[in-house]
């Protein structure tokens, strides 16, 4: 699924991010496939805030719909 | 190493630091050197390059970065400089190790002598967080030193790490690849670079870039979680007021009425309080009151009135009564009360919330949430702020926001202005001025989104802790910015208050004002004296709306006049900016776009009030 779909509260697995930019960008702040991470706000027709750790980002609209996600086996974290 | 360290020692060491956003980079800039910059909590402030000689050390400051990977203006000024370094000082969050790593293993693979200075142990410590100095030191290779640089902690080993900075330990994942593309490139950081797929790097070699940037830095990645893993001890619940206050700001519902509170908190500050109250005392009181006849009482002892020198100096628009009155008595309080407030609001980390919250809207303009940032720093200084669009990441959404913010924004002693005079006037008049500046905002900025060719980037942030700010740090900052307004503004005003002399003496001042007549009396509905005013506006707006405050006007005509001067050209040093930081042909279009605009939407209105 794509991470635009997700609700509030979600914990994800990221598969895979469509740009090279982006995914380069997204390392750099310490984000990659295979991470997971918890979906903190999710505000109507905009940016999504996510939560690993204890650092927040926030990404907007346009960029989760190309960012692949998979549902985590449920573990509670945090 | 030797080598470069004896070189070093007979001449100057140009220590570069480098950090993320965020990291205090700033503090300890100013700390070592004894300079003020500026210390905020958002990206994007420490946009020029500031340099300053302490014994035998040049310390050079660059942007706040998440990396040296050439993603925007910053990053590529950052790469310039660091490849003029002797050494680099790396300033990392030790709340964020995670992230800020990033960069430090970055600046040691391109093989340069490093110090890492891990800042902010203060509030890592208040998060549950033990970070494992002595075992950081071991895993890069380079000394590392604890700093609370707000508290001047930290200061005594850091100097000393800096006689002994040492080149690092290269991640397995580049050090296989030095061999001949060293001999061919000439020095570790560009043979990084490249294989970081750099391509102004590539060009200079007339090589393209090899494509391997993912693999080096998700190989890069995987050693920071390995280091922080072993580094940081954490024990934490996070919980408290200004979690949950920091969660209320994210979401719409409860974050809109917050920024709303915030925003309408700083017009009763800014223009209830330090417009009214205020600017009564320091501008009636004591410069119109006290000061201009005194100094008009000193001047007539040398020059008799009526001459030419007394109308230079205290003649209408004098260089020691109005130019001095406008500037300390009206200006300087409001900018003060602005730059006061804005430094509360970076220092808290409110700034990156209100990107988030703002971002779909500002998507529909072809600009990202980031870009509220150069946005509310117009606010303060619109020159400033176009420097800090060099945060946005492209070049279309650069156009979009020095358009936006060089017609439609006023400057914090601009704002004042217009505050105070429109203010009293009550709510209908209010709306009124801010629903047209906002519309032409939008109508703008989704004209430029239509009609630019290319894509915007998408908003990717991350949004630091919520934090009290210091009030050393926010005074420190206010009376900074202060002082370079002044710096800044009063050579212009003192420029613009002779040429208004000239014009009136000539007698071309009643010609210039006849002739725009049919626009400021016919189109516009102001008296014919408001021409005075819009002169002094093209030298800087702020001088153009104190001159219109000083005339008779009615409620319509002030909504008229403030609408139309806001529009107005921006000032002389914000056009040498555009001309600096885009081109000659952009700056002067945007120029006479800004002059159209303003008295078309200006007369607009007018036929709209009156």
């Amino acid at each position: 699924m794509r991470m635009s779909d997700l609700r509030k509260g979600d914990v994800v697995i990221i598969k895979g991010i469509k740009s090279d930019l982006v995914r380069a960008q997204a390392i750099r702040f310490g984000i990659s496939e295979g991470n997971q991470v918890c979906v903190e706000e999710v505000l109507p027709k905009g940016p999504i805030v996510l939560r690993r750790g204890l650092m927040r980002y926030a990404l907007g609209r346009n960029l989760t719909e190309q960012i692949i996600v998979e549902k985590a086996k449920v573990k509670k974290h945090g | 190493m030797a080598k470069r360290q004896n070189q070093a020692a007979a001449t100057t060491t140009r220590v570069v630091l480098v950090g993320n956003p965020n990291s205090g980079k700033s503090v300890i800039f100013n700390s070592l050197t004894g300079m003020y910059v500026d210390v905020s909590n958002y990206p994007g402030t420490t946009v020029e390059i500031t340099e300053a000689r302490v014994g035998n050390r040049v310390y050079v400051d660059t942007p706040g970065v998440y990396g040296i990977s050439a993603f925007n203006d910053e990053e590529r000024v950052t790469r310039d400089v660091v490849l003029t370094a002797d050494l680099i000082l790396n300033v990392v969050n030790a709340v964020y190790l995670e992230r800020d790593i990033f960069l430090t293993l970055q600046c040691i693979d391109m093989g340069l002598p490093v110090v890492v200075a891990v800042n902010m142990l203060d509030e890592a410590a208040s998060q549950g967080l033990k970070v494992d100095l002595h075992l950081l030191s071991n895993l890069l290779g380079v000394p590392v030193v604890g700093t609370v640089a707000v508290l001047n902690k930290g200061f005594a080993e850091l100097h000393a790490a800096l006689e002994q900075p040492k080149t690092g330990i290269i991640g397995d994942y580049l050090r296989g690849a030095q061999g001949d593309l060293l001999a061919k490139l000439g020095s570790p950081a560009e043979v990084m670079l490249y294989l970081e797929d750099d391509k102004d790097i590539a060009k200079r070699h007339g090589l393209k870039p090899p494509g391997s940037r993912e693999k080096t830095y998700l190989a890069r990645k995987e050693r920071v979680n390995a280091i922080v893993g072993q580094v940081v001890r954490e024990d934490y619940s996070q919980t408290g007021f200004a979690a949950f206050l920091g969660k209320l700001m994210l979401k719409p519902l409860t974050g809109l009425p917050l920024l709303l509170g915030t925003l309408s908190a700083m017009y009763h500050i800014l223009g209830v309080f330090i417009a009214g109250s205020i600017v009564g005392v320091t501008e009636e009181r004591i410069m119109l009151g006290v000061y201009e006849p005194f100094v008009r009482r000193l001047v007539e002892g040398v020059f008799r009135e009526g001459t030419l020198m007394w109308t230079v100096l205290v003649g209408e628009f004098g260089l020691l009564t109005m130019t001095a009155t406008y500037v300390l008595g009206l200006l300087l309080p409001l900018v003060i009360g602005f730059y006061l407030l804005l430094a509360i609001l970076e220092d808290s980390g409110y700034l990156p919330r209100i990107a988030v919250l703002l971002d779909s809207s500002l998507t529909s303009i072809g600009l990202n949430g980031r870009a509220v940032i150069p946005m509310i720093l117009g606010f303060g200084c619109v020159t400033m702020a176009k420097i800090t669009t060099r945060l946005l990441g492209t070049s279309r959404e650069r156009l979009i926001a020095i358009t936006l913010l060089a017609i439609t924004i006023p400057c914090s002693a601009q704002l004042g202005v217009v505050v105070g005079l429109i203010g009293p006037l009550g709510w209908p008049y209010v709306v009124s001025y801010i629903g047209t500046i906002v519309a032409t905002f939008l109508i703008i900025g989704t004209l430029l989104h239509r009609l630019l060719p290319g894509k915007s980037s998408d908003l990717l942030i991350d949004i630091p802790p919520l934090r009290l700010p210091r009030l050393g740090n926010v005074l420190k900052k206010t009376m900074n910015k202060s002082y370079m307004f002044l710096i800044e503004a009063a050579p212009l005003f003192a420029l613009g208050a002779l040429a208004i002399t000239a014009l009136e003496l000539s007698g071309a001042l009643v010609a210039l004002q006849h002739f725009f007549a049919p626009l400021t009396v016919g189109w516009l509905g102001l008296p014919r004296e408001a021409a005075t005013a819009f002169i002094m506006g093209i030298v800087r707006r702020d001088f153009g709306a104190a001159g219109l405050a000083e005339m008779d006007l009615t409620a319509a005509q002030t909504v008229v006049s403030m609408v139309t001067i806001t529009l107005f050209v921006p000032c002389i040093a914000s056009v040498i900016v555009m001309f600096k930081e885009r081109s000659f042909k952009e700056a002067l279009v945007l120029w006479l776009s800004a002059f159209a605009i303003a008295f078309l939407v200006g007369g607009l209105v007018a036929r709209v009030i009156f």
